[in-house]
């Protein structure tokens, strides 16, 4: 290692250690002070220097994958971007995600986040239009705020939804919010998200307290241009008393019986159940017919999941 | 030999990595009929490609009406000093405009000209402005496309936090890898009818480098252990920009970006040296030569405080530097509490990208044993002596289609699913769980692997680095044969759960062969041409101008032996003068340039 940097100070760090099953303490490490040292060096230098079998994700050490994502000082953060001179002085703890299952010392079990995505429809353009597209960089502009997400699921963790109700059988959570916003805003983009975005993404859930947006390393503004923009289109698609008499007057049965001329036609799958199993997803479905059709059909014919 | 109790994961073809080049690979493979298992060290999505900043070549010629795969062809050939598997660079050229539209149809986003085509920007030794990019974050934009495009393809399984650490082996044939859950430790069985390697390079067994832990170089490693040929390991890029300071942020990178959007590099002097060594590129000459020109003004005495140089984008405009490059203005901001738009940043050389790999087949990515493809970085060939920036993000998406798809053939046809020998098995896992010593708490006797990692890290830096010698390479291999031998005696405390020691153990042994390949092939390449700069052979030689470095295990020792490069066949001789820095009088030495050349333009 080197020695350059050293200000012959030390700071002493407080990690959690353990496991759900063998219980967690707190355990007590001094590191010595490097100029601009930040919170990943720290606990890079307990692992070589005082204690190997101390666990942490982390990748880049840049901020730029997103996978160094712990709660220090009670406050989620990347540790690779948080300097130890910005911290107030005294020991620091540092903690795991709070919000997800603990697997051991600061790693999370995450894998929900990845079933999220999954249950997502991915983006899919219109059949005939196969590119090479022409786009208007400001479309690029404001897409590229939700592309910027790195998946560290600071917001998923900070969130009250899934930190405290736990909801996660029937809330998105905000890094999936972003991530339809920016299918739905997408100008090649032909599907409509909306629906089932309020129905099993609980986008009604979200009681706009913002702290997604404070805590977000990318400095996406979670809140006010994934969320709020997502609301609106739901309140604009459900309550607005026009297209709500509309509806009603065209509204088609619930229950249609299975004839064999609909059998035979390829359907979307049922967004009522997310394809887990991806081998549930009809790609002809998407590719060969028009979808905002089907789309609409379904759209009355939807219970939430956790109705029945 | 007692045998763990393992799980078994059956499929058509085994992905290790997932990058984009495994990614693509998986799709590739899936979408062909093929059950998939895609395995990764890290989370999805979090691989290294998410570190490529500046773009993808691709010779759209929306910018440059100038441009085509002719081109492109050409300043990869000449960029790679000759060396390139001309072959595979052919099939680049074409395909990867065809890989960057077919992303754009899954998803992802481009910047734009004005009439709304996608943006291309200038870039280091690339003729024309070739790279097509999204801000400076082309890397995760291209992540996040494949990962959604991955998780929405039927057949293709994802397999997160698994190390894989030796492929398994039926006749003379590739047929699975054995490794571990990362989680709590259990020995895992993948049994596939293909194996396609795609996990990246090695920079970590350097100190400053801009790779993530996990480039310890494990599939490399592990196709060398099962008797396939290494290529080009000799040549390890330098990035010519990484941090310098503070200490923690040493090596990360700084994109090429910076110069592609007008950068310019100064030295403590304020002299702009780059107009001195290379007048016609400048400051976006090749990533070799802009990093030996830092190095030299650094070891010349004028070099920043921290042993750099100044890298200024001011004279760009504080908006179009928080436009262009967002991520380059929050990085130093956060770690160096440096703003990039009133002061310069202070960048010096790090390792950043490993030229060299398997050994494969230009069309189909195989291997030399059956059964085995690679693809990407860990794949060698293409990029020669020296990489060209933005051939990355295409090598991965061209060559991981290609690999996936000749995977799924072979497993189809030749390649059965078949049952794994448990002799191979319980051997790896003895070797595996020899670091245990089951003490839970406390400093247990033996070698610390952190502590052997960082000896050498320290060898190869200042041995094995920018600049050689045969004194600093003989140097550097009694080093790694002496680590070797200390590396029996690692030791560890802890359990099988995610026990970041226990997994270093690996890493270690991974890279001391990596290591000890590198320094054999740069012994044996007794020149300087690309990024391989020797102290003591200033200039280049024709002789070894005509031949790839070969490395191959022969029991337990390792050999390095010299391959003859096929010349240039006589249809893409004439491609060279397309590019803009054809020079006939500076051509790379070798088989062009002397007397066995009898392909010149005029026979």
């Amino acid at each position: 290692m080197t020695e350059a940097g050293l200000t012959g100070g030390t700071v002493t760090l407080r990690v959690l250690k353990g496991t759900t099953a063998s219980g967690t303490r707190e355990a007590e490490y001094e590191v010595p002070m490097v100029t601009g040292m930040v919170v990943l060096d720290a606990i890079h230098f307990v692992q070589h220097n005082l204690d190997t079998d101390l666990a942490c994700r982390w990748n880049c050490k840049a901020a730029k994958c997103g996978s160094c994502s712990a709660e220090v000082n009670g406050r989620p953060v990347l540790m690779c971007k948080t300097r130890i001179d910005d911290l107030a002085s005294g020991p620091i703890t540092v903690h795991p995600l709070k919000t997800f299952p603990l697997i051991k010392d600061l790693v999370t079990d995450v894998s929900r986040n990845y079933e999220v995505n999954r249950e997502i429809k991915p983006f899919t353009h219109a059949p005939d239009d196969r590119g090479p597209w022409r786009i208007q960089q400001v479309d690029i502009d404001r897409l590229y705020e939700y592309r910027r997400c790195i998946e560290c699921f600071l917001c998923q963790d900070v969130c009250h939804i899934l930190r405290t109700h736990h909801y996660e059988d029937r809330f998105y959570g905000p890094r999936f919010f972003v991530r339809v916003a920016g299918l739905e805003m997408h100008p090649k983009d032909v599907l409509d998200r909306t629906e089932e975005t309020r129905e099993e993404g609980g986008l009604g859930y979200c009681n706009i307290t913002k702290c997604c947006t404070e805590v977000c390393p990318e400095h996406i503004h979670i809140t006010d241009n994934a969320i709020i923009p997502l609301k609106e289109r739901v309140a604009d698609r459900d309550w607005d008393p026009a297209r709500f008499a509309v509806r009603m007057l065209l509204r088609r049965p619930t229950h249609r019986a299975a004839s064999p001329a609909t059998a035979a036609t390829p359907t979307l799958p049922d967004p009522a159940k997310p394809p887990r199993n991806r081998g549930d997803w009809d790609e002809a479905a998407l590719t060969n017919v028009d979808i905002t059709e089907l789309v609409k059909q379904q759209i009355h014919t939807r219970t939430r999941p956790w109705e029945k | 030999m007692s045998l763990e109790p393992y799980d078994t994961i059956d499929c058509d073809v085994l992905v290790v990595g997932g990058g984009g080049a495994g990614m693509r690979a998986a799709v590739a493979a899936a979408e062909a009929g093929c059950s998939v298992a895609v395995v990764m060290k890290s989370l999805l999505g979090k691989a290294h490609t998410v570190m490529a900043e500046g773009g993808i070549a691709a010779a759209l010629g929306n910018v440059d009406p100038g441009d085509s795969w002719e081109v492109h062809f050409a300043d990869t050939m000449l960029g790679g000093q000759l060396l390139n598997n001309w072959r595979m660079v052919e099939l680049y050229a074409h395909e990867v405009i065809d890989r960057v539209y077919e992303l754009e149809r899954w998803g992802g986003l481009f910047d734009r000209t004005n009439d709304g085509r996608i943006m291309q920007r200038a870039f280091g030794a690339h003729s024309w402005k070739r790279l097509c990019h999204v801000g400076d974050r082309t890397g995760l934009e291209l992540i996040r496309t494949l990962q959604d495009k991955l998780v929405h393809t039927p057949g293709a399984d994802v397999h997160m936090e698994y190390t894989l650490t030796s492929l398994l082996t039926s006749g003379d044939r590739v047929c699975g890898a054995m490794g571990y859950r990362r989680s709590d430790g259990r020995f895992v069985v993948f049994r596939s009818g293909a194996v396609v390697l795609a996990s990246g390079g090695w920079g970590r067994m350097y100190r400053y480098t801009s790779n993530s832990w996990e480039g310890t170089g494990d599939g490399a490693a592990m196709a060398y252990d099962a008797g396939a040929d290494l290529i080009d390991m000799e040549f390890v890029q330098f990035h010519p920009t990484g941090m310098v300071w503070p200490p923690g942020a040493r090596g990360i990178l700084v994109t090429e970006a910076v110069r592609g959007e007008g950068g310019l590099l100064f030295n403590a002097e304020g002299e702009r040296f780059m107009l001195e060594y290379d007048p016609v590129k400048k400051e976006l000459s090749s990533r070799d030569v802009v990093a030996r020109s830092i190095y030299k003004e650094v070891k010349a005495g004028r070099g920043t405080p921290h042993g750099g140089a100044y890298l200024d984008v001011r004279h760009l405009g504080a908006e179009q530097v928080r436009k262009k490059l967002p991520s380059m203005v929050e990085q130093f901001h956060a770690l160096a509490s440096v703003d990039i738009t009133t002061e310069p940043m202070e960048v010096a050389p790090t390792i950043h990208y490993t030229m060299g790999g398997v050994r494969v087949e230009a069309a189909t990515g195989a291997a030399t044993i059956p059964g085995l493809y690679a693809a990407g970085e860990v794949a060698g060939g293409l990029h020669g002596a020296n990489r060209l920036g933005g051939n990355s993000l295409g090598d991965i998406l061209v060559f991981g289609k290609r690999a996936g798809e000749a995977a799924a053939e072979y497993a189809g046809t030749r390649g059965r699913a078949r049952a794994a020998d448990d002799r191979q098995i319980a051997a790896e896992q003895a070797a595996l769980l020899e670091p245990l010593d089951g003490s839970e708490d406390g400093a247990s006797a033996g070698e610390n692997p952190y502590k052997l990692h960082e000896d050498l890290q320290a060898a190869m830096q200042d041995d094995a680095g920018i600049g050689r010698s045969e004194e600093s390479l003989e140097r550097a291999l009694a080093a790694i044969l002496a680590l070797r031998e200390r590396s029996a005696r690692m030791h560890v405390a802890g359990g099988r759960m995610l026990n970041p020691g226990w997994h270093t153990c690996r890493d270690v042994t991974n890279m001391l062969t990596i290591s000890e390949s590198i320094v054999r092939s740069a012994l044996e390449r007794r020149e300087s041409r690309g990024s391989q700069w020797r102290f003591d052979y200033p200039e280049q030689d024709a002789e070894l101008g005509t031949v790839n470095m070969i490395t191959r295990r022969d029991g337990t020792a390792m050999r390095v032996e010299r391959a003859t490069i096929d010349p240039l066949p006589e249809r893409l001789r004439p491609l060279l003068e397309r590019s803009r820095f054809y020079d006939a009088e500076k051509l790379p030495r070798g088989y062009l340039t002397e007397a066995g050349a009898t392909t010149g333009a005029g026979s």
